[in-house]
């Protein structure tokens, strides 16, 4: 066999995907096109109504597009669905277990719904209720959980096979930081024993925190992928920030032009400095060295990288919209919403 | 095959645990038919004159309510699917690598065995008021197969209904204005020659008129409240009822099935 230079295989492949709902009035897709490389985390990140849940409900089978094309893990999601089912893991928008039943019978019967025996269904949602610390709500009913307990046990549930490739819609929202953190946790061990993710967010921070790649979204269509250091570098580079006594802002402006090469903006009310820096860390040695020949002791001295909420500020023109924490336990708060 | 029956066992199984861990379900869905024994054998009961000596309304009224309630089989199969449809578990399900057919299955299997309690209740509250088949046990036992089946059937109508609505509550009302007026306009409470002619026929065509009369013959009794006409469904309301649970099935089962592999959570 002849030896390739690619040497990356891509787990998800969606290609062109175009969706639209009400018979054509709704387009939640609109020509999305991603991938996601074997073994890394993709996050795609998006305002309300982009397409994320589409997406995702496209690429584990819930969903047949207009148009498109995808692959996951190889397999045609069109056409072969059932083998597609056999090798991803679903956690949606909202926690789908049965909340009659208790977390225990969950994890069961999705055991058991994965062709496990009998003994080894037991076996499994046992361990999955140790790893996500649900062992002692095991016997509850679902209806008493937490928010973030229902959210765990959801995401327990999709990974009753190990799946290689995992499917999460936005796996913390609605959660408390301590929720959300520990989410967080759990994520960062599945990737860690390789499994491929694709996951939607809300939450720059999160896309920041989890993800290798980072697809940003809006409208149905990806407007913009890198990693987050791409992404922000895309909006601007970074800014070299001083801050000081008003009495030395004159002579601060004068070292931050030299330093940057450029004019500097300076705000008189908070008293800061800034421009922007191509140099890096070595603008901003450059400039403490020089402010101390000078004498200066500035209150505060930084690089700063912008945000990927200056991201997506720059990118869509709207900010990131957060979501209320009751959506994500009734959907139907949710349905109200979409119809107006 | 074996796999997707051991799939929809699994579906099945997990409806009579929400029956163990939520039993009040099972209470009210049993409380309900008994009710109905006790209220049209106390208040119609007096009145009501089967017109053969030694038969008294009781007799006529049981197979009467037995169809009706597994009739209503369908209201719990609609209610189920909806509200597991709007929780997104259809979704979750549909994500899994089970038979397709697997969870519409299992559903139906689920509400049919329900019956089973249902049904073995409001006998023995028949027989404390007053029921006495006079058939002998293997027809007795026939009569509540044919029952079984009879709400199996129309299960799979509920299928259909709980797939299409856009929620629960849409899901109850639908299925008690098509089924209502069905039970109703039978021979299940009343002699059908009351009414007038137009809804005599409908009356004699009814499923729920064929099945309520071939009930009646497994039980004992001869079908006096249909026998407005000699149509052929009244003289021979086993054969048509069979002929009907068929037409349903075949209908409703390739309809709900295609259903459900379409359907998207909504
Ligand atoms: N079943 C549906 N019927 C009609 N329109 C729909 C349906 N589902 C989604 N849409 C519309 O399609 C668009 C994309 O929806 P989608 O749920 O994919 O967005 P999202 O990025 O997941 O949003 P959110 O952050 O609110 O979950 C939205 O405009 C939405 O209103
Ligand atoms: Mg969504």
């Amino acid at each position: 066999m002849k030896f390739t230079t690619m040497s990356t295989v891509k787990s998800v492949i969606a290609e062109n995907l175009v969706k639209t709902y009400d018979k054509g009035k709704v387009t939640a897709l609109n020509g999305l096109s991603l991938d996601v490389e074997e073994g890394t985390v993709l996050g795609v990140l998006g305002p309300n109504g982009a397409g994320k849940t589409t997406t995702v409900r496209i690429l584990a089978t819930l969903l047949t597009p207009d148009s498109g094309h995808a692959t996951v893990a190889g397999i045609d999601v069109i056409k072969d669905p059932d083998k597609v089912r056999e090798v991803i893991g679903l956690s949606g928008q909202y926690a789908a277990v049965d909340e009659t039943l208790t977390g225990w019978d969950n994890l069961v019967m999705f055991s058991r719904l994965y062709h496990l025996s009998p003994s080894a269904a037991k076996k499994r949602a046992e361990e999955l209720l140790e790893q996500f610390s649900l062992t002692e709500a095991a016997r509850r009913p679902i209806r008493t959980y937490s928010g973030g307990m229902r959210r765990r046990l959801d995401l327990a549930a999709s990974l009753i096979v190990r799946p290689k490739i995992l499917f999460l819609d936005e796996p913390t929202t609605g959660l408390d930081p301590r929720g959300r953190q520990e989410m967080w946790g759990v994520i960062d061990g599945l990737v860690k024993d390789g499994t491929t993710l694709l996951l939607t967010t809300q939450y720059l921070e999160e896309a920041d925190q989890l993800a290798d790649d980072i697809a940003v979204i809006d409208h149905g269509t990806v407007i913009a992928r890198g990693t987050s250091d791409q992404l922000k570098r895309q909006v601007g580079g970074e800014r070299l920030e001083i801050i000081a006594e008003s009495q030395d802002l004159q002579k601060v402006t004068e070292i931050v032009e030299k330093v940057s090469g450029g004019k500097a903006a300076v705000d008189q009310g908070s008293r800061q400095v800034s421009a922007p820096v191509t140099t890096g860390s070595k603008a901003l040695i450059e400039a403490a060295r020089s402010l101390d020949d000078a004498g200066i002791h500035p209150l505060d001295i930084g690089l700063k990288r912008p945000s990927l909420d200056d991201v997506f500020i720059a990118l869509t023109g709207h900010v990131a919209e957060e979501k209320k924490e009751e959506e994500i336990v009734d959907p139907r708060a949710r349905r109200k919403k979409k119809k107006k | 095959m074996m796999t997707s029956i051991s799939d929809s066992l699994v579906i099945t199984k997990r409806q009579l645990l929400q029956l163990i861990r939520i039993p009040e379900v099972l209470i009210f869905s049993t409380i309900q038919p008994v009710m109905f024994v006790l209220l049209f054998r106390y208040v119609f009961g007096g009145s009501i004159s089967t017109g053969i000596p030694g038969v008294d309304y009781v007799q006529l009224l049981m197979p009467g309510i037995f169809v009706q309630t597994v009739a209503f089989t369908l209201a719990g199969t609609a209610v189920g699917l909806a509200e597991d449809m709007q929780k997104g578990l259809i979704d979750r399900f549909r994500s899994l690598p089970i038979s397709r057919s697997a969870v519409v299955f299992g559903r139906t299997l689920g509400d049919g065995a329900l019956n089973i309690v249902v049904l073995t209740v409001m006998g023995l509250a028949g027989y404390l008021v007053g029921w006495r088949p006079s058939s002998g046990f293997l027809n007795v036992l026939l009569g509540f197969g044919f029952l079984l089946l009879f709400g199996f059937s129309m299960a799979w109508v509920g299928v259909l209904i709980g797939l299409s609505v856009r929620s629960a509550r849409v899901a109850n009302a639908a299925v008690f204005i098509a089924v209502f007026p069905l039970t109703f306009l039978s021979n299940a409470f009343a002699p059908t020659t009351g009414m007038p002619k137009a809804l005599q026929y409908f009356a004699e065509w009814n499923p729920v008129s064929t099945m309520v009369a071939g009930c009646r013959e497994l039980f004992g009794l001869q079908n006096i409240f249909g026998v407005t006409a000699n149509s052929w469904p009244s003289q021979n309301p086993l054969q048509m009822s069979l002929i009907y649970m068929v037409i349903i099935m075949a209908i409703f089962i390739p309809l709900s099935v295609r259903k459900y592999i379409n359907t998207a959570s909504k």
